[in-house]
């Protein structure tokens, strides 16, 4: 093996992909604002929930109910009602996600020791929506609740559940979103810039040049693996130092420990689009393959929806996935607090991902000819 | 007029034949909505079962072990008995375990002399949504676990408020019914705009847009020529991903079909007309494809409602959410799907997708014409 070839051939890529101004900003400057703009937009939390209240009760207890559910982040309440007939009209057209009814006996209910109804009618089109508002709800309700029983000298339920969250204290989905965005846009840059690099060279015909120059297919394949890693490294650590500094998620954990994932997850993204782009005879196959595993690879990795609810076949298909355990490497460092210890047995099968695809990638470079 | 056509179809034809040729453009209109769904619908799910849970017992007995029971028979928990907390935090850190129950030694001596007997919970809150949904589900099983024992002593359990909850559209809360829908708008997206973009971009790449240009097609036939082919694919991924919504997934359309029908092909034009704008812009494969995954493929999954909900975003990313015409789609079907023909929501969603394709027309117009630079 030849380093200056190599130096050489991963020379001219970079020349290839800088000459171009709009290649160039399209590397740097689409992922961040991907970042800033995802970063703030996906988030499972509710806030202002839009709220409608048909409250045929008098009493204080129920104004005092109200006042606690406006009083929170999670709700505001826009209309108030005057009969049932105008429930459904708001909520077909989405105008507000819950109605809150309280009927004409809650307060006395409530002071005479009943159980007062808190009757809810809410759009279920979204379940995820409606689950965590009914849960925000419910909170509210039980608060209300055990205070009323201490104000009233009555007895609360004999078991009481003291609630604490590892890690993410506060439950902020963007803590969790953000770690995520950085597996997903390094994928998404590095499969682009690789799986272009030898169909561009096939479409052209520059290819057949590259094979009968004295460069090995060993040499070949590294001097191309090089561009895409060098930019993803640079990428990743420009994605992590504004996750830190501008997101504030934390970095808890060991931070070489994160770059070996980073590498590691470089070199098989790197491996795959390498083979996609060998598979690939022109330009357009190769985008389109790279999108065929660009999109289930993030849907699989857990980005958005936990891999354990899915079907167990399913789950088998994610082991092939190289996000999916870089996902469980930037979450640990970075919330968990994860060292090398906690975190082998990702790396490994990422080391092993890379290697078979890097195989596959050099040995279609010589035996797939047009 | 005759020969107008004869150019027309010729073009028609050209095309065609490119995408019947190509198997990468069959493949994501075709394969690629069947591989989606099929990962939509089994796989993906926000409705967590089978939570694994540490139960610690510090001193089992009755009652304890009837709460335990409790959680035992729940179908949303797999749960497994630690020793001690140590042991079941460890866990927690290594991943092996969501979340703990912690019963400690003087729970059922303070349960039974009427104090309050505190049970602690911990849960892994990396993923802040799956966590709120766990501890939702554990205070849903200590509730009813709580009836049970009050009920088993004689008495009443008394909650001053009780909820009385009522789902419309979806009452059993399945996040595959509006997953499903919403991925036709993305299935969309990926045929209109990213397919569309790159295949003006090669004609430039290739050079063979100038050989176009010698020949007598007018720029408005050579456009129809390479829109119309396109728009049959899409129009083709779409409605086997509707009937696979249907068929296969059990979900329910509450509305006239050819509503459906034409609000999908006017969002087809849409995104077809930013894949062309894309297109004309870039003269290049490789930014047509970056560019259309950018401004078209991420934002109908993220910034398009089918997800995450755009009422919670911040104002400006709100803002930005206006200029996604996967926003507008994504409601449309949500609602033709699970709710009816709601006339308001559907002719407001229907509107701005009409405003955005008479914006788009007019700038591939204005953007393209027989020129060589």
């Amino acid at each position: 093996m030849n380093f200056f070839h190599i130096l050489s051939l991963a020379r001219k890529e970079f020349l290839a992909l800088m000459r171009d101004k709009r290649s160039r900003i399209i590397i740097i400057v689409p992922p961040i604002i991907q970042l800033f703009i995802f970063g703030f937009a996906a988030t499972y939390d509710l806030n202002d929930v839009p709220v409608a209240v048909y409250n045929e009760d008098s009493g204080g207890a129920s104004r005092e109910l109200l006042a606690r559910i406006e009083g929170s982040p999670h709700f505001s309440i826009l209309h108030q009602l005057s009969s049932d007939a105008e429930i459904a009209p708001l909520i077909d057209n989405r105008k507000v996600l819950l109605v809150i009814r309280l009927g004409p006996r809650f307060s006395a209910d409530l002071q005479r020791g009943d159980p007062a109804p808190l009757q809810l009618v809410i759009d279920g089109r979204n379940s995820n929506t409606a689950m965590t508002a009914l849960n925000y709800l419910r909170g509210v309700v039980l608060d209300f609740n055990r205070e009323w029983q201490r104000e009233h000298g009555l007895t609360g339920p004999p078991v009481k559940l003291e609630m604490r969250a590892w890690y993410n204290e506060n439950l902020q989905s963007r803590w969790f979103i953000v770690p995520g965005i950085i597996g997903s846009l390094i994928l998404v840059v590095t499969l682009l810039v690789t799986a272009l690099s030898v169909a561009r060279e096939r479409e052209q015909g520059t290819f057949d040049q590259l094979l009968v120059t004295p460069l090995r297919p060993v040499e070949i394949l590294i001097g191309k693996a090089i561009p895409g890693i060098v930019i993803g490294l640079l990428e990743a650590t420009l994605i992590i130092v504004l996750m830190v500094w501008f997101f504030e998620v934390p970095l808890r954990g060991s931070i070489p420990a994160l770059y070996v994932g980073i590498l590691l997850f470089l070199v098989s993204t790197v491996g795959v689009g390498l083979m996609i782009s060998s598979i690939a005879v022109t330009q357009q196959q190769a985008i389109l393959g790279a999108f065929l595993f660009i999109v289930p690879a993030v849907i699989l990795s857990g980005f958005t929806t936990p891999i354990a609810n899915m079907p167990e076949v399913v789950q088998w298909l994610t082991y092939l996935d190289p996000l999916r355990y870089f996902l469980v490497i930037v979450r640990g460092v970075t919330l968990e607090g994860d060292g090398f210890a906690l975190l082998f047995h990702q790396f490994w099968p990422m080391a092993i991902i890379g290697a078979v695809t890097l195989a596959m990638a050099g040995w279609l470079f010589r035996h797939r000819m047009y | 007029m005759n020969d107008r056509l004869r150019r027309l179809w010729g073009m028609i034809r050209k095309e065609s034949l490119q995408i019947l040729r190509d198997p990468s453009s069959i493949s994501i209109a075709f394969v690629m909505p069947v591989v989606l769904l099929l990962l939509f619908g089994y796989g993906v799910s926000l409705d967590a079962k089978h939570i694994p849970l540490g139960i610690v017992i510090e001193q089992p007995d009755t009652a304890s072990q009837s709460l335990a029971g409790a959680f035992d028979r729940s179908e949303f928990f797999r749960p497994q008995r630690f020793g001690a907390i140590q042991e079941a935090q460890q866990a927690l850190a290594e991943r092996r375990i969501d979340g703990i129950l912690w019963l400690r030694n003087d729970f059922s001596s303070r349960l039974l002399s009427g104090n309050e007997a505190p049970i602690g919970v911990f849960v892994n809150g990396v993923d802040s949504n799956q966590a709120n949904i766990t501890k939702g589900y554990i205070q849903g099983t200590w509730l009813a676990w709580l009836q049970h024992f009050a009920a088993a002593q004689g008495r009443d359990l008394d909650l001053p408020v009780a909820m009385e909850q009522r789902v419309w559209f979806n009452p059993a809360l399945n996040s595959r019914l509006f997953l499903v829908p919403g991925l036709i708008a993305i299935i969309m997206t990926m045929i209109g705009s990213l397919l569309t973009a790159m295949v003006v971009a090669r004609e430039w790449e290739r050079g063979t847009m100038e050989a176009l240009m010698v020949t007598p097609l007018h720029m408005g036939e050579m456009l129809a020529g390479k829109l119309i082919p396109y728009f049959a694919l899409g129009m083709g991924g779409m409605l086997l991903s509707v009937a696979m919504a249907l068929v296969l997934f059990g979900v329910p359309l509450l509305s006239p079909f050819w509503l459906l029908m034409l609000c999908s092909a006017l969002f087809m034009l849409v995104s077809l007309a930013i894949g062309l704008l894309i297109s004309i812009v870039t003269r290049n494969q490789f930014l047509a494809g970056q560019v259309a995954l950018v401004v078209s493929f991420l934002p109908s999954f993220l910034l398009s409602g089918f997800l995450f909900d755009i009422h919670s975003m911040p104002e400006w990313v709100q803002t930005i959410t206006y200029l996604v015409p996967a926003r507008y789609f994504v409601a449309i079907l949500q609602t033709l799907f699970l709710a009816g023909p709601v006339w308001p929501v559907v002719l407001a969603n229907a509107g701005a997708m009409l405003l955005m394709l008479v914006i788009l027309t007019a700038l591939v117009v204005k953007k393209s014409y027989k020129r060589l630079d």
